[in-house]
């Protein structure tokens, strides 16, 4: 049905969207999980208060979720370029990914780690823990089902950010997706595209409510 | 039975909560010692302030005026690395319990000898030696969510003692389960009282606790104490109108019971195999009225109160109150 050469390519789209997607993943995380921390322990009610801060992070996270990707990824082209050297390929896309998907990833783990019980800090307070101590020993592991659904969440996002750096020429199946589908009107190209995302999107899914299910000691 | 060093004392305690347009004075200059190897009961309606007492005792909230002296200690006056080390040696347990939902019973019994820096292999040979004190040691590998309410509680009391602390806080920690668990808990509580010598604070609402398990007890009502004295005392003889509120409890409205010379009879542990109203009854030849009881039999001793009606003729009534005096049965006359 598919040309050897359509497989290969789609073969080369599916490993550079996952490339793009998880390195995207990990490195998003590496920002926005401690700036999800952040926003956390310094609110005016959290282990250690830091309101101005906790106001300037806010603001920041909120300016980043305000810009729509496709947007964001434009007007950051520059400054990929100035990093990696190109505004082409999965590498450059990861640029924008990061930066797009960061502050995001941020609100998700604040969001998460609001949903422990205050009791349970109050308890470890009162034994004498620090704040860096409840932030590793009670906030990260009693969120940890919340935390791992969230990260799905977020790994799917990115996915479907990726394939919107199709327009810019990331590669990946977003770049076949729209140069096959949309520019040449090859549709059963874009189809294929789709349920190969579909099916990503779903693999990624069952992966992370699995994992959630794991670590939930609530039963 | 205890020692008179005070181990905790609060002096000129207040605390203000300031949020954008009201000032809410939780408390009000508390004057308070407690003293080491007693069980000292906070008692006062919800939103009396006594939550608010015992996190000031641990400076969970700070104090907005006065001070707590811990062993010796201002704990206004330390540093906030200090102040950590302090909580571990005060315990603290809640109503809701409060244990770490993913971790195993033994694992939070060992999590405030983690804080502490103990190794793991002696944090766990602690952690069960005190399932022992506890009565669970088949527990050890279960988690909370696998448990019932009170064995949820005996954990919380074992993770509570890993620090070998001076003191155990018990905030509202029967609140929340059945007759029976209240019990047994309280129970625990005492036996950890007489075997580890340990200072406990009980703050509850409900007086049927501070009867049971406490040797003195301070009543909290509207940020202030009411009254502070011997468990029996205040029982026996409530001055404020808080006091006589919480220890009538079930019969609030004595004073609205129809029909005149009332009589309120305490039962303050005399034996309960002793028939103290068809004695009296018997030996003044004299019908009395029971217009309201509330006793229980703990340990073959009688506890609660009785209100009765005394006769109308002066002569039958006289009887019965002098046979109340000799006897030395507490009682007072209800107007």
């Amino acid at each position: 049905m598919f040309s050897q050469a359509v497989i290969n390519m789609i073969g080369k789209g599916i490993l550079e969207t996952l490339y793009m997607t998880l390195l995207s993943s990990l490195l998003a995380y590496i920002l926005g999980l401690p700036l999800g921390i952040l926003l956390v322990v310094t609110d005016k009610d959290g282990i250690a208060p830091f309101v101005i801060l906790n106001r300037i992070l806010g603001v920041i996270v909120n300016i980043f979720r305000s810009v729509p990707f496709i947007i964001l990824l434009v007007a950051l082209m520059s400054f990929t370029r100035a990093i990696i050297g190109t505004s082409l390929g999965p590498n450059a896309l990861v640029v924008p990914l990061v930066i797009g998907s960061a502050p995001y990833i941020a609100r998700l783990v604040e969001s998460s780690l609001k949903e422990v019980d205050q009791g349970i800090i109050e308890a470890a307070q009162s034994m004498g823990a620090s704040p860096l101590q409840i932030v590793f020993k009670v906030l990260i592991p009693e969120a940890m089902p919340s935390l791992i659904m969230g990260s799905a969440i977020a790994i799917i996002t990115i996915l479907g950010y990726s394939a919107m750096g199709g327009f810019v020429g990331a590669g990946g199946l977003g770049t076949i997706a729209i140069n096959y589908g949309y520019y040449r009107n090859q549709s059963d190209i874009m189809l294929l595209t789709i349920a190969i995302l579909v099916l990503i999107v779903q693999g990624l899914q069952e992966i992370g409510t699995r994992l959630m299910k794991l670590s939930d000691r609530r039963l | 039975m205890f020692s008179q060093k005070p181990m905790i004392e609060m002096i000129g305690l207040g605390k203000t909560f300031v949020s954008k347009n009201s000032h809410v004075k939780a408390l009000e200059n508390i004057n308070l010692s407690i003293y080491e190897g007693e069980i000292f009961g906070i008692i006062g309606l919800s939103g009396a302030g006594k939550s608010t007492l015992v996190r000031c005792i641990n400076y969970l909230e700070r104090p907005t005026e006065g001070k707590v002296i811990f062993n010796g200690i201002n704990l206004s006056k330390i540093k906030n690395s200090e102040l950590l080390k302090i909580r571990q040696s005060m315990g603290m347990i809640f109503q809701q319990f409060n244990l770490l939902m993913q971790r195993t019973a033994l694992e939070n019994i060992c999590f405030p000898l983690e804080i502490a820096g103990v190794n793991k292999k002696e944090a766990r040979k602690r952690a069960y030696e005190l399932l022992e004190v506890v009565g669970l040691t088949d527990k050890a590998k279960a988690y909370p969510a696998q448990l019932s309410g009170g064995q949820k509680q005996r954990i919380a009391i074992a993770r509570a003692l890993a620090t070998k602390p001076k003191v155990l806080l018990c905030d509202e920690a029967t609140s929340a389960l059945d007759p029976a668990t209240t019990k047994s808990i309280l129970n625990l509580l005492r036996e950890i009282n007489r075997s580890l010598g340990i200072t406990i604070i009980v703050i509850t609402h409900e007086m049927s606790v501070i009867e049971e398990i406490c040797n003195r007890v301070a009543i909290i009502d509207k940020s202030r104490i009411a009254e502070i004295g011997d468990v029996e005392e205040v029982f026996i003889k409530p001055k404020s109108t808080i006091a006589k509120q919480l220890v009538f409890s079930g019969a609030q409205h004595v004073e609205s019971f129809v029909g005149e010379d009332k009589c309120r009879i305490i039962f303050d542990g005399r034996t309960s195999f002793e028939p103290v109203i068809a004695n009296m009854v018997m030996e003044c030849r004299a019908a009395v009225n029971i217009l309201y009881a509330d006793t229980k039999d703990i340990d073959g001793k009688a506890f609660g109160q009785m209100v009765i009606q005394l006769p109308k003729d002066e002569p039958s009534k006289r009887r019965i109150l002098a046979y109340l005096e000799a006897n030395k049965i507490p009682h007072e006359e209800v107007i």
